[in-house]
């Protein structure tokens, strides 16, 4: 299948980025979190690379709590593409018994994610790190930029930004400084879907609708895990076909009402949704502006 | 249209981009006009406008703050102003959009120089009751300064000035008057009132005097393509991939131009040549399509075909067309940095993909930003704008901005913070101090542009017509020439100032050294259609025959010429009768393939969708042909 202008131009651009992370940084890291976003970036890295391979290490920051398929497929993924993949986790929290039932959503993000990022990324002194955000997604991120300037702490200052012209990107840091780089900023969800369907990226099984065990809450579909007796206990649990918008812990992540279960049904589901992506984040519901307060601390 | 509308950002995959930005200051509503061109266009999800309306509700309010869809990080709501640029994605089922939302206020004109670094068009906003204002107008200056090729003047609260022609007229008049001296190719006047909708998504019923297009049909329906520089090709270097012995290429995006596979090539600075030995483009190759082509904005790969010492930095070009290279260049600067300019520190500058050592060796002037005026020479401080002259350590490779914005623009780093302190665009003047073709005459920056003292209007009024270009398209054979040589005679017979330009005659001068590749062609035209401005500013009607087989290059001569004064006439006439009359035999040399990309022949033929006039030369008389072109041109003259 041809791609079409718009996305031909998106890919060049990301193929751009990807490029100057190579030229332009030490140690740099691919974040590599399983999800949708996740595979059109590896797809991207390979592009910019080719005929060579992945010149970056991949990591997972990984809390514990995401779905067993997304462990499969990470692996399998990992194989298939001759990744140098570091899985990362905050032991000390988990061993702690962080969840978040007992410390809320905000704290248990702050602990498994952010925690987590910042010790593996001090661990391996890596001083770039490639992630999947769009500006499209939340509120918050539409003032991010493509390379986007981290403190000693790995943390993010709206006023410390560096103003970015034309496509020359400034990658320079002191010691101790980190950039974290988006090469898929000027994508949108729908994007994402088109490239997949016409690049046939392999993805996560759960974002194809099939029958899954659910709570039903209002319009969110909270998925069970027969593993976790928290997810279900006590709660009405049915059989719902539906699928995964997007991917993260599965506390915390809903799933849609849906009957998509091939890429081309998911491309047409996306012409005609009406609610954000993120809407399927519980996480997001805690306060008006939780995404700026985590990403000043440090979250992707 | 209301936001449960079907969301259009549906099978647009095959549309193009257009990214804008937009200005404006605190009260001239554009966190208002963007909100409603998000929500009438149907692009505001549910869950968002759920929020605002809960917002809304809180504020004991019942009608929902548009603005606040566009409204960005907490501490700026708070605060009620946006302080930095924030990008916004929306479609139609027309169009992809990237608008680069700066603000307009006066600290922030650095904010203002990186939205529109990127775009195609700004939207700049006025109160239709205060008009334009010094801030109008440095928005204005900053768009044409970062080489924003068209700007979209929204004159909005229209609301509040009673839906009056009269007061939109007269911010037309004075912004017209204003941005002559701008230089900016083109700007588009709509009145609207982003808080009623009227002139935004939807056509209003309250200004029937206004036929024009609302603000997102323009946005739609905009002609870009032609913005892309084909001609001059530059390849800056930005990483070398040599993953196997047998593999050595040079990954990099094409700045501008195209290349081929075997075709000679030129390295910088080593001015060592090669040929391309292959082009990859893993976008397409990863899909199994192989192309051995590239252009302007292709990430690809490189491989020549001789062993050479290339890094990141170089840039590879043509032998004929070699940007400048040298250590000593002028340029126009803002300024970004939080403290002033320094003209003791060695900058890192960065163009491209090359980096150097640079010194700000002299300052010749600011600008004052609230008259647009010169004022004396001293270090920029935090966004100020002035014109400086630097020294590097080593050559870049560089191209007048305003003739290669790819090329033509750099950033100064702090060498102790890192910060990124300033943006500049190359001036063409100096002399190359390195092997290479010296540009030669110096393009004027932007503002120096002279406004006459006679102006056009005032000739036309003493010739009593206007002056109009007559677009002859055409097979070749199908009697364009013939045409025009005698529609010139009866005009001039008609005691009008007139000429005919032909392409032939003007490939012996103007456009010695062009061949007939596609580019070459295109550039031909593009010189063409230039004349035929200039001959009809100097009050000159201008008869044009060109085979001219492309649509998108006839649109772009019209947009070159000016929409009044375009005519396009199709000459046609059946290929057979064309090939039949073959006046110089170059349809036998096509046939035999002597001849490559031959219109008609071994390449196609766009035929004219809406032309001024159509002619079969084929079945009409030249009399009568004569007659019908001459009755156009002089209905289309009258003043």
């Amino acid at each position: 299948m041809h791609l079409p202008t718009n996305l031909e131009q998106l890919e060049a651009e990301s193929i751009f980025i990807m490029r100057e992370v190579a030229a332009q940084f030490e140690r740099p890291v691919l974040m590599y979190s399983v999800g949708k976003d996740s595979s059109v970036l590896l797809r991207l890295a390979q592009k910019a690379f080719y005929p060579g391979k992945i010149p970056f290490t991949a990591l997972h920051v990984d809390t514990a709590y995401k779905f067993p398929e997304m462990y499969e497929f990470r692996d399998r993924m990992a194989t298939e593409l001759g990744l140098n993949l570091i899985v990362h986790r905050n032991e000390a929290a988990l061993r702690d018994d962080a969840n978040p039932y007992s410390l809320g959503t905000q704290r248990c993000c702050a602990l498994l994610k952010t925690g987590a990022l910042l010790e593996a990324l001090a661990k391996h002194e890596f001083d770039a790190a490639i992630g999947g955000a769009r500006r499209e997604e939340e509120r918050s991120r539409a003032k991010e930029r493509v390379f986007s300037f981290r403190d000693k702490h790995g943390q993010w200052d709206p006023r410390s930004q560096r103003p970015e012209l034309w496509n020359l990107y400034n990658g320079k840091l002191a010691k101790g400084e980190s950039m974290r780089v988006f090469p898929l900023s000027n994508w949108t969800e729908q994007d994402i879907w088109n490239y997949i369907l016409v690049e046939q990226i392999p993805i996560v099984p759960l974002y194809y609708a099939q029958k899954r065990k659910v709570v039903v809450r209002g319009n969110m579909l909270v998925p069970v895990m027969g593993s976790d007796r928290r997810t279900y206990e006590g709660q009405n649990v049915d059989e719902v076909l539906c699928r995964f918008r997007s991917l993260g812990c599965y506390h915390c992540t809903g799933a849609v009402r849906s009957d998509a279960d091939t890429l081309e049904k998911i491309v047409a589901e996306m012409t005609q949704v009406k609610t954000s992506e993120r809407a399927t984040r519980i996480i997001d519901f805690d306060t008006d502006g939780s995404m700026e307060l985590k990403k000043r601390e440090g979250y992707f | 249209m209301s936001a449960a509308a079907p969301h259009p950002t549906s099978s647009n995959a095959h549309l193009s981009i257009l990214r804008f930005s937009t200005a404006g200051s605190v009260d001239d509503g554009k966190s208002t006009l963007i909100g409603r061109l998000l929500h009438d266009s149907g692009n505001v999800y549910e869950d968002h406008l759920a929020a605002l309306e809960a917002n809304a509700k809180k504020a004991g309010s019942t009608r929902v703050s548009l603005a606040l869809l566009t409204d960005g990080l907490k501490a700026e709501r708070e605060q009620g102003i946006t302080i930095d640029v924030a990008y916004r994605y929306f479609a139609t089922p027309r169009r992809r959009f990237i608008l680069a939302d700066s603000p307009g206020h006066v600290q922030y004109t650095r904010n203002m120089a990186t939205g529109a670094s990127t775009v195609d068009l700004t939207i700049i906003l006025v109160d239709a009751r205060t008009g334009v204002i010094e801030q109008t107008k440095r928005h204005a200056f900053i768009a044409a300064l970062l080489g924003v090729p068209r700007i979209v003047l929204a004159v909005n609260k229209m609301d509040l000035a009673d839906y009056s022609q009269d007061r939109f007229d007269e911010i037309v008049a004075d912004f017209t008057e204003f941005s002559a001296k701008l230089g900016v190719r083109e700007i588009k006047f709509i009145p609207v009132s982003a808080l009623e909708g009227d002139n935004v998504v939807e056509r209003s019923g309250k200004m029937p005097w206004y036929g024009g297009e609302t603000v997102l049909e323009h946005l739609e329906s905009v002609y870009i393509a032609g913005d892309q520089n084909l001609v001059d090709f530059r390849f800056p270097v930005q990483y070398v991939l040599n993953p196997t012995q047998d593999f050595r290429g040079y990954a990099g995006t094409v700045s501008s131009g195209v290349i081929r596979a075997g075709e000679e090539v030129v390295v910088l600075p080593s001015m060592k040549r090669s040929t391309v030995k292959a082009i990859v483009v893993p976008g397409r190759e990863m899909r199994g399509e192989k192309r051995q082509e590239a252009s302007s904005r292709d990430a690809i790969v490189i491989q020549l075909s001789d062993q050479l010492d290339i890094s990141r930095g170089d840039m590879i070009v043509r032998p004929k067309n070699v940007p400048r290279a040298t250590t000593q260049f002028d340029a126009m600067m803002v300024w970004l940095g939080d403290t002033p300019m320094d003209t003791a520190t060695r900058y890192i500058i960065r163009h491209s993909t090359r980096e150097a050592k640079a010194l700000i060796s002299n300052i010749d002037y600011r600008i004052d930003i609230h008259t647009l005026g010169r004022i004396e020479a001293a270090p920029l401080v935090p966004n100020e704008i002035g014109r400086v002259s630097m020294s590097t350590t080593t050559p870049l490779f560089l191209d007048p901005y305003q003739k290669n914005r790819a090329t033509g623009n750099f950033i100064l780093i702090d060498p102790v913070t890192f910060l990124t302190v300033s943006a500049g665009m190359v001036i063409d003047r100096g002399r190359s101090d390195a092997p290479g073709v010296d540009q030669g005459e110096e393009t004027d920056h932007n503002l120096h542009h002279e406004a006459a003292l006679v102006t056009t209007a005032e000739r036309e009024a003493r010739i009593g017509r206007k002056a109009v270009t007559i677009w002859m398209t055409g097979l070749s054979g199908s009697g364009k020439s013939t045409l025009a040589k005698a529609v010139e005679r009866t005009l001039f017979n008609d005691q009008l100032p007139v000429f005919f330009l032909d392409g032939d005659n003007l490939r012996t001068g103007l456009n010695k050294g062009l061949g007939f590749t596609r580019e070459d062609r295109s550039e031909n035209l593009r010189r063409a259609a230039e004349v035929a401005k200039l001959m009809n500013q100097a009050g000159v009607t201008v008869i044009c025959a060109f085979i001219s087989p492309y649509a998108e290059e006839r649109k772009r001569c019209r947009q070159i010429v000016g929409e009044e004064r375009f005519l396009e006439v199709h000459v046609s006439a059946p290929i057979e009768v064309c090939e039949k009359r073959d006046p110089h035999g170059l349809y036998a040399k096509a046939r035999k393939g002597e001849i490559k990309n031959f219109t008609g022949v071994s390449d196609p033929y766009e035929v004219p969708e809406d032309p001024a006039l159509r002619i079969d030369t084929s079945t009409a008389s030249l009399e009568r042909s004569v007659e019908e072109v001459v009755a156009l041109a002089l209905s289309r003259s009258a003043l």
